[in-house]
């Protein structure tokens, strides 16, 4: 989606360049409008600085050990970041293998087969579910969706998959898994409406020429709409899968906030957002606070790479198709 | 050009009026200033004083921001505020950060009490090895002989313990911690005083609302939550056994006992779990104000010393009916006699 979005400024900037060679306004606009977008550039540059100025001392102090090691312990100021990053990449996996089959079927749905009355009420209702401060999902999370996981859904996991690490011992309510959900919950909007754009966005010439094939409604959906619109829907799920490694507030009213690596998704876990709003608040010592501000620049740091990885899988998948539809 | 003369020439009645006004509005509401940071636990308790001050002196005005006792001691250090506020004394090590001598000035106290959730939620009595042996982990089912020794009348369940603690930095930790440290020398040494601390066992949730939902919604469980929090979410808690020997339910009055009774040094630096007093309920804690002995500003100084002075005698009567509790009298004395070495 970014590099089909820089192709169309590039052509844009090149007409304008084309049709108006000396005008002063033109090139004021220009001069802006790069303060405005290296502004942007800055910023993110002056965010991580600032983390690395404040977390120096720790990561001179713990090095590469802050890294790989589990112990997140305030009173003997030793510090490893392990569990919390291991928190915020599963719940996050949890949050997309839930949320992007619901999203992107609910848009495929709403562009390709809701009938009119259905598709406007139901799409002010997802952007409605994007209105919720997390805050308030939280609450709901504590009092509403934690007791009914307990009580239903994770005694049933528990008798289908217990066998396996991943659904075995105690079940609490507060969880990996629970948290996962809470998430899942919160970036579900985002990647709906970006999709459902997406999937507007391709020209009915796709579909017209599948149903002349003779494709039924799904072939046609699955071959002339999906296809089509690959690129546009993983730039979507990068969207939320953003959204889901910052997420904070209700994660930490669901997720248990203890620093460990358990397989079981039944088990509590923590996030590095998560140990952030709880103990940034309260921390009175140097080391401790450093600790925290270098918890700060792991996450500025993984969300950066998960960034590119996904840049670079994106490009990786368009390429091969590209080079699959010459052969 | 001459457009824009224009122009100027037409607005300038209107903006020197603007300023007018607004350097009338301003003398009109010269009040000053005090402003200060700090703890979350008294927030209730000063902005209800800030509030009741305004109508004893109406030129000085109070701004409180409650970011947690961490953010009020380093605020105060950096001298970026008039007053901070902590729930916890500062340590040796901060202390020694300050550009002057800081005076602790403590206010009121509050007291942690141990919820529980269990099935007909019967009466419970504690001591302090049984508390110390759950939390450590060691005590894992109800039924451990440990709990039923001290509740021979109570029907308690062949269930998991659950425990709750609080996953946020807080003053409210910092008591529980601190008094598990003074009476299991297990804690002191694995686990350790701080506003937060690497838990042997259970789960966290944040805030008191946090531990509260999760206690009340999770059977087996057991947390800590503030006394407050507990009497107005109909929580029961557990009587639990003094320094003395003596089972006590927590109340203001307990609390007041053992204020009353621990040994409180010159600096008020103290902490007030396990006192020694018969009526003294033992997991309690006070919070205080910060202040220099220094004014820089010998005006605003001089509010500040006469607020406090009011804080500490007709404040204090305030305090029971927000659900703290008030210093003894003894104390009172001698944190009025404090107040009056603030030089400015």
């Amino acid at each position: 989606m970014a590099v089909a979005a820089s192709i169309a400024v590039e052509e844009r900037s090149v007409q304008v360049r084309m049709a108006s060679p000396s005008r002063f306004g033109d090139k004021a606009f220009e001069w802006l409008t790069l303060a405005m977008a290296l502004a942007v550039v800055v910023l993110v540059i002056l965010i991580g600085w600032q983390l690395w100025i404040g977390s120096s001392v720790a990561i001179k102090k713990f090095g590469f050990h802050f890294l790989v090691t589990s112990t997140w312990d305030p009173v003997a100021e030793q510090f490893g970041a392990l569990p919390f990053i291991y928190g915020t990449l599963v719940s996050s996996l949890i949050a997309l293998l839930i949320a992007v089959p619901l999203s992107i079927a609910t848009a495929a749905y709403l562009t390709e087969l809701a009938p009119l009355w259905i598709r406007q009420p139901l799409v002010s209702l997802i952007e409605m579910l994007a209105a919720i401060p997390s805050v308030i999902l939280g609450l709901w999370g504590i009092f509403v969706m934690i007791p009914w996981l307990r009580d239903y859904p994770f005694p049933f996991l528990k008798r289908l998959f217990g066998w396996t690490p991943f659904f075995s011992g105690p079940i609490y309510g507060p969880s990996m898994l629970a948290g996962g959900i809470i998430i899942a919950i919160m970036i579900l909007p985002i990647i709906t409406s970006v999709s459902r754009e997406i999937l507007r966005s391709v020209p009915n010439l796709q579909r017209e020429a599948a149903y002349a094939l003779g494709a039924t409604r799904w072939e046609a959906t699955r071959i002339a709409v999906f296809s089509y619109a690959k690129k546009g829907l993983f730039g979507a799920v990068i969207l939320g899968l953003g959204r889901a490694l910052g997420e904070t507030m209700a994660v930490t009213m669901v997720i248990g906030n203890t620093p460990q690596i358990a397989a079981s998704l039944l088990k509590p876990g923590y996030t590095l957002a998560s140990v952030i709003a709880n103990e940034f608040t309260e921390a009175t010592t140097d080391m401790y606070l450093q600790a925290l501000f270098e918890i700060g620049l792991v996450l500025f740091g993984i969300t950066i790479l998960v960034n590119l990885l996904a840049q670079l899988l994106l490009r990786t998948i368009t390429t091969t198709s590209a080079t699959r539809a010459v052969q | 050009m001459r457009q824009f003369g224009v122009m100027t020439k037409f607005e300038l009645p209107k903006i020197l009026g603007l300023i007018v006004a607004l350097g009338l509005s301003a003398s009109a509401s010269a009040q000053m200033m005090i402003n200060g940071a700090g703890a979350t636990f008294p927030y209730p308790m000063y902005s209800k004083w800030f509030d009741e001050y305004a109508k004893v002196d109406p030129s000085v005005r109070f701004n409180y921001q409650s970011i947690g006792s961490g953010g009020g001691q380093k605020q105060i250090l950096a001298q970026t505020v008039d007053f901070g506020a902590s729930d916890g004394p500062m340590s040796d090590d901060n202390l020694s950060k300050a550009p002057g001598k800081l005076l602790h000035i403590p206010t009121v106290a509050g007291a942690d009490v141990v919820a529980y959730n269990l099935p007909g939620n019967p009466a419970l009595k504690l001591d302090a090895d049984t508390i110390a042996g759950i939390f450590l982990g060691q005590i894992k089912k109800w039924n451990d002989p440990k709990i039923s020794a001290s509740n021979s009348g109570a029907k308690l369940p062949d269930q998991e313990i659950v425990v709750v603690h609080r996953s946020d930095g807080s003053g409210t930790t910092y008591i529980w911690t601190d008094y598990l440290s003074k009476i299991s020398p297990e804690w002191k040494t694995k686990v350790g005083t701080n506003t937060s601390v690497n838990w042997p066992t259970g789960i966290g949730g944040k805030g008191n609302e946090g531990v509260a939902g999760q206690v009340k919604q999770t059977p087996g469980a057991i947390g800590y939550v503030e006394l407050i929090y507990a009497v107005q979410n109909k929580m029961s808690y557990a009587e639990v056994k003094n320094a003395s020997g003596k089972f006590v339910k927590p109340s203001l009055e307990s609390i007041t006992a053992a204020l009353a009774t621990a040994q409180i040094p010159d600096d008020f630096r103290f902490s007030i779990t396990n006192a020694p007093g018969a009526d003294a309920y033992p997991i309690c804690g006070a919070t205080w104000l910060l202040v220099y002995e220094q004014q820089k500003d010998p005006a605003k100084g001089k509010k500040l010393v006469e607020f406090l002075r009011w804080a500490a005698k007709d404040g204090e009567k305030m305090a029971t009916d927000l659900q703290y509790a008030p210093l003894p009298d003894s104390l009172q004395q001698r944190v009025l006699k404090r107040i009056d070495e603030i030089k400015m």
